[in-house]
């Protein structure tokens, strides 16, 4: 168990850089400094995270980064992985991605890094759409969500990128949320002592693209927990198993209704009671195929 | 000072040219993914690696774009990288090719070059490579085999030079070098370890080291510096290859030229100019018309980038024509060394051939006949009809 106290008070991410007030990649980021502290090494592909590091030669994250063309992150993150390890240092390299350089156009790279095992961890900050080029949608906007390339609200679902993941095989998988700063911390130390590929899904509620007050990232992270739509797991070695703070929603008892998350985000504002009706069977849906997958892999 | 004092010569493709030169050079980390006609490159190291012949990491990626971002990884976590690839898989990993070059990692590639399509086809052409001129990359081209390991050694020194700092690419043609054996002269591990010093780069990227590479420009200004900071040392490039070429003369004793080489250009008053395998049926094509009292000489090109305006000025600046040939064609303008080479020899006649074009053969025969005829327009009218030709199916169009 880890206690916030014990964790490093260095400053990894310097006040005044350039992210939006109450971004979630702001708050990931520093998260994943309190983890690994000196050892981290950044490989950042395009997105918010080009631009939240400031404008050179000055930068407003204080590790080592090496920015990347949009489709590359996890093959770099790989071959500085093995220079590093080559050369003897300590280090743990992450790959730090949005949803589209992980879901969409990284999602070869994505994918051939985890099939190889490359000694990453891939983390995807999923803000649920392409919000450093204006709000466009992406594989991982959900079902029924505004974008400025989906007006009428998205017609598909949410690309289901963790399960996809967790069937290349690969030591650890796990999804987290920036409302569970512990949860996600856990994690990654956890993923620092597995070798191989680690592919860590950290869900960013995004104020801008979301259209919600910016005061309320962390209440809305928590909101797509509380209500079931976003399901904390860990997968080690295939074998899955639903994370603590999200046990209690396996039980459709427990939920806070999903209007409860809708309702603070203008970008769910025209969702008629129909697409609310298939959102709700959705998450059941979602829940009923991990529980059943736990309930499996147990076995394993 | 160690000198290669005795021969080692083995009859090797041009590909496995290149995994002798990358063994050699102690490369850390090839990372690559196959086509056509490289693979053998990516067996020839695979099984170097896997049988301890070589002290290094292959990452076998999925794609091309991978290939190159992997290699740049590594090249940034401060080791010497490598890859190599053809065609369209240069042109998948293109993005990839300005990456590397703006951010000043020393990196090499070899090249087989090799015809875009569609339609499909393995055969010869140098599309491929020219396509990358405006990259940042150094661009050599290779005549032959022994040049594809010369050249390859020589291109890690040139590009982890303080002075370069740029990322480097060696051309070699599809099939008629990747694949054909030729005796090749490979120096020992010592003489190429005293050849290339430790790998130097401009910045690590590494923990403890909170630097960022490549967030965005504080203003346009700075990004331009940065620009012309690239400019000036492809400009100090040139000086660094002809030195680094004299200093492989020293320890192997070969020297195949550097920026160029000037075949019989003594008392010339033509020039052919090319680059590449085809060369040597232009040298023979030289000898031939020689005989036949042309006073010809071939100018080939060793190096695209930097382009050699020194050896241009000196060779070319007073001949009485000049015919380029060009595997390659920018549609809707000309042949890319004619492109070069035109406005630095303005009071020059020259004319360009593109020939070769979906890997068709040329030989010496043809390039004598080809450019007897343009010579006599010069001799008759004193100038070339044409600023452009194309030769198909042996003749002139």
């Amino acid at each position: 168990m880890i206690r916030l106290q014990d964790l490093t008070k260095k400053k990894y991410l310097l006040p005044g850089n350039a992210a939006c007030p109450g971004c979630p990649l702001n708050m990931g980021l520093r998260y994943v400094g309190m983890a690994f502290e000196d050892k981290t090494v950044l490989v950042v592909p395009a997105g918010c995270t080009s631009v939240i590091q400031g404008l050179m030669p000055k930068t407003g994250i204080n590790m080592p980064l090496l920015n990347i063309a949009f489709a590359a992150s996890p093959a770099a993150a790989a071959g500085l992985a093995t220079a590093l390890a080559l050369r003897g240092k300590d280090a743990i390299v992450v790959s730090w991605a949005g949803d589209g350089g992980s879901a969409d156009i990284g999602f070869a790279s994505l994918s051939g890094a985890a099939e190889r095992n490359d000694n990453i961890i891939h983390i995807v900050a999923d803000n649920e759409a392409y919000m450093n080029t204006g709000i466009q949608r992406s594989s991982l906007t959900p079902f029924g969500a505004w974008t400025t390339t989906t007006v009428k609200g998205k017609q598909e679902q949410k690309k289901d990128l963790p399960l996809i993941m967790w069937a290349h095989k690969v030591p650890y998988i796990a999804t987290a949320s920036v409302g569970y700063p512990i949860d996600f911390i856990e994690k990654l130390k956890k993923a620092q002592q597995i070798k191989g590929f680690k592919y860590i899904h950290l869900h960013a509620p995004c104020p801008v693209g979301w259209r919600f007050d910016p005061g309320m990232t962390v209440e809305v992270a928590k909101l797509a927990v509380q209500t079931g739509m976003w399901i904390l797991f860990e997968a080690e070695n295939g074998k899955i198993r639903i994370s603590p703070t999200s046990r209690p929603y396996a039980n459709k008892k427990n939920r806070t209704p999903l209007e409860e998350y809708l309702k603070l985000q203008g970008r769910f504002e025209k969702v008629t009671p129909e697409m609310i009706k298939k959102m709700y069977e959705e998450i059941d849906n979602n829940w009923r195929i991990l529980l059943e997958l736990e309930e499996i892999t147990s076995k394993i | 000072m160690m000198v290669q004092t005795q021969k080692n010569i083995k009859v090797i493709t041009g590909n496995y040219s290149v995994a002798e030169a990358a063994r050699l050079a102690r490369v850390k980390v090839v990372s690559a993914y196959p086509i056509t006609p490289q693979t053998t490159i990516v067996e020839k190291l695979d099984e170097y690696i896997e049988t301890g012949k070589m002290d290094a990491v292959m990452i076998r990626v999925e794609s091309e774009h991978s290939a190159l971002a992997a290699a740049y990884g590594a090249a940034a976590g401060g080791v010497r990288a490598f890859t190599a690839t053809s065609s369209q898989g240069l042109l998948y990993m293109h993005e990839m090719v300005w990456w590397v070059a703006n951010s000043r990692i020393p990196l090499v590639m070899a090249v087989g070059t090799r015809v875009l399509g569609p339609p499909w086809n393995i055969w010869d052409e140098h599309s491929d490579l020219l396509d990358q001129r405006d990259t940042g990359w150094l661009i050599a081209m290779a005549a032959n085999n022994q040049e594809v390991l010369d050249m390859l050694i020589q291109m890690f020194r040139v590009t982890e030079d303080e002075r370069v700092f740029l990322p480097g690419m060696v051309g070699l043609d599809a099939f008629i070098l990747t694949h054909t054996s030729e005796p090749v002269d490979i120096p020992d591990q010592e003489i190429v370890d005293q050849f290339l010093p430790e790998r130097k780069q401009p910045y690590i990227i590494e923990p403890g080291n909170p630097i960022s590479m490549g967030n965005l420009p504080s203003t346009a200004v700075v990004h331009a510096r940065l620009r012309y900071d690239m400019w000036k040392s492809m400009q100090n490039a040139k000086e660094v290859i002809r030195q680094t070429a004299r200093e492989w003369e020293k320890l192997t004793g070969r020297f195949s030229g550097d920026l160029v080489e000037c075949y019989r250009c003594e008392n010339a008053k033509y020039f052919i100019v090319g680059m590449g395998a085809w060369t040597g049926d232009m040298k023979e094509a030289v000898d031939i018309l020689r005989d036949n009292g042309y006073e010809v000489g071939l100018f080939r090109l060793r190096f695209v980038r930097p382009f050699p305006d020194e050896e241009v000025a000196k060779y070319l600046s007073n001949a009485k024509g000049v015919i380029v040939f060009d595997r390659a064609v920018s549609m809707g303008s000309g042949g890319p060394i004619f492109l070069d080479l035109g406005y630095r020899i303005r009071n020059v006649p020259v004319t360009d051939v593109i020939a070769g074009l979906g890997g068709e053969d040329v030989n010496f025969n043809m390039f004598s006949e080809v450019v007897k005829g343009l010579i006599s327009e010069v001799e008759k009218e004193g100038e070339f009809k044409k600023l452009i030709n194309f030769y198909i199916g042996g003749e002139l169009q």
